[in-house]
């Protein structure tokens, strides 16, 4: 249809687009110029070539940041993926007090990712609520070290991410959910299928499209962790910095004196690299699934 | 950016049609006796998985500083139950500034997207205008973008205006998120053009059709972009981090951090603090839950 004049719509899209422009657009062009400069976070910087590149390769730090990453996502994807929609079969069911239990479900996502960090810090703390009930009940004669030791810490963050994110998925599977067709369990169950089957070959078919969605969203935050990792490893990433990750590393070098923006936005392009890869291949998957 | 990559925030999920609910056929509904018991004997399980962290810290920061709180013997209840705490993080670190700070930024992120949100979605679902195809294709591609890939650079945008170490920094470049003029969008979409061409005929112009005609329909959709603006506001612990330089300016979870560098010997008072951070969020989603949860239904989730 026919505005009464041409600008109209432009007016009621500009404000969006400027943002657009100024806060997206535009920064993804600078990341890629400013990876060729040795910016400093409170101004200056020239132009340095390929140096920040160079460093890359020799970066020992960023080598732990990307093991740990892929540890992340590997270790991440079967949970969030499979758990959360357990979570939402149980929560499908209308019986009283569900509304309560799927908000009290959601609350460690609506939660701060800094809270969360800081409530899991004194929980696994050496003398915390896990450390003493594990040597209360004889499994462990001293306190593990969840906090300091490289691998249980990266552990650790990862045990907090999935249970961070059990909620978040839950709601997307339960709006998938309601997609399924209750036709085709009924006749499932007519023709004898138990709950399990019905899972296996009823509700798993009809979530898939929402199962591959949540795998590259898993894929893609697990890459992407942060506050997780920063707060429980106390901001220094653990033992000789083996614990950061990718945006840790991306943050230390945007502060201080001692910053350089341009080696941060080098790293930042690294990052963009390694989250699209998930995405293509699991977007490749789901249309090889589809074709199938 | 800091609001549209949250991760506390449901994306957009490929399908399409509506919930086929058959309301009045519960036969295959009903639950017997025992699968009632075993369901809610899991859900208390999960409950207990969930919640039981935040209790214990609630807990800690209730405990007297004469209780022993590394027993081995875990007391969920406190024994000698007190608020000191509370008062000592406040007389430790200015937390009601940085709870202030929180919600100024909460609020101009909640305001801008509301606004340029609407704005947009209307325009490219519901008018007509060259280029239309072109700025909805820009609105999608950024969503492949993970918002920490352009954050230095964001950070010198924002330096540039002369915002480093602002309040206003810190809101500015959330205050319109792409993810959010594509909810608007779909939103809008699902109302008939039939409705717009009757209008059209009345002599309504396109500020009146959004007004009286778009905007009633889509209030779901704007409940639940205002309470996802306002938890990614309120959570965001990242872009603050670098924006901001002057710990008065903290924001709460920037000063968390900071409580815990500083204060990590005494976890009444940490704990104290958290909790400081977590009860506003809680009851902002307690309140408006139902909001939420109806978005979800709706499909203002689902895209």
């Amino acid at each position: 249809m026919r505005s009464n004049r041409w600008f109209t719509p432009w007016v009621l899209v500009i404000p969006a687009l400027t943002w657009l422009l100024v806060f997206n657009l535009w920064p993804s062009i600078n990341t890629v110029i400013l990876s060729f400069t040795n910016a400093k976070p409170l101004g200056g910087g020239t132009f340095v070539g390929l140096k920040n590149f160079e460093t890359l390769l020799h970066d020992e730090q960023l080598r732990w940041a990307l093991l740990n990453s892929v540890i992340y996502m590997v270790v991440c994807l079967p949970f969030l993926t499979v758990l959360p929609l357990l979570l939402a079969v149980l929560v499908e069911k209308k019986l009283p007090g569900m509304t309560f239990f799927r908000t009290a479900f959601y609350t460690p996502v609506v939660a701060s990712a800094v809270v969360v960090a800081l409530i899991w810090q004194w929980i696994l703390d050496d003398r915390g609520l896990v450390n003493g009930l594990a040597e209360k009940l004889g499994v462990i004669s001293g306190p593990l070290p969840f906090l300091s030791d490289q691998w249980l810490l990266l552990l650790s963050a990862i045990s907090l991410t999935i249970w961070k994110g059990l909620g978040y998925y839950m709601i997307i599977y339960l709006a998938a959910l309601g997609n399924v067709g209750r036709e085709l369990h009924e006749a499932a169950a007519v023709d004898g299928a138990g709950p399990l089957r019905r899972f296996l070959h009823v509700t798993i078919p009809g979530v898939r499209g929402t199962m591959i969605l949540i795998s590259i969203l898993i894929s893609v935050s697990a890459l992407r962790v942060f506050s997780e990792l920063f707060i429980l490893s106390g901001g220094k990433g653990g033992p000789g910095g083996r614990d950061n990750s990718v945006v840790m590393l991306i943050q230390q070098y945007s502060q201080g004196f001692e910053g350089n923006l341009g080696y941060a936005s080098a790293l930042s392009i690294v990052l963009f690299f390694v989250t699209v890869v998930p995405m293509l291949v699991l977007a490749r998957l789901n249309r090889r699934g589809a074709e199938a | 950016m800091s609001v549209v990559t949250d991760p506390a925030r449901p994306a957009v999920a490929p399908e399409a049609p509506k919930p086929v609910r058959r309301k009045g056929s519960f036969g295959f509904n009903s639950v017997s006796p025992r699968e009632k018991v075993a369901r809610y004997v899991l859900l208390v399980f999960v409950l207990l998985i969930t919640i039981g962290p935040f209790l214990w810290q609630l807990s800690t920061s209730l405990k007297g500083s004469g209780e022993d709180i590394y027993t081995r013997i875990p007391r969920l209840l406190p024994a000698q139950p007190t608020f000191d705490h509370y008062k000592a993080v406040t007389d430790t670190i200015p937390v009601w500034d940085y709870a202030r700070n929180s919600l100024v930024v909460a609020f101009l992120v909640v305001g801008g997207n509301i606004v340029g949100a609407s704005l947009a979605g209307f325009a490219i679902s519901r008018l007509q205008f060259r280029g239309r195809k072109i700025v909805l294709g820009l609105f999608l591609a950024t969503l492949v973008l993970p918002g920490e890939v352009t954050i230095i650079s964001q950070y010198v945008t924002v330096r540039e205006f002369g915002l480093a170490n602002t309040l206003f920094g810190v809101a500015l470049p959330g205050m319109i998120g792409a993810l959010n003029v594509l909810l608007m969008y779909n939103a809008f979409r699902a109302l008939p053009l039939e409705v717009d061409q009757a209008a059209i005929v009345d002599g309504a112009n396109a500020w009146q059709r959004f007004v009286y005609i778009g905007l009633p329909s889509v209030r779901g959709t704007i409940s639940v972009i205002a309470i996802f603006a306002f938890i990614g506001a309120w959570d965001d612990f990242l872009w603050p981090l670098i924006v901001l330089t002057d710990p008065d300016k903290y924001t709460l979870t920037v000063g968390l951090q900071y409580l815990s560098g500083t204060f990590s010997n005494n976890p009444r008072l940490i704990a104290a603090g958290t909790m400081i951070a977590f009860i506003p969020i809680v009851i902002v989603f307690a309140t408006l839950q139902r909001f939420f949860f109806k978005g979800v239904e709706e499909g203002a989730v689902k895209g």
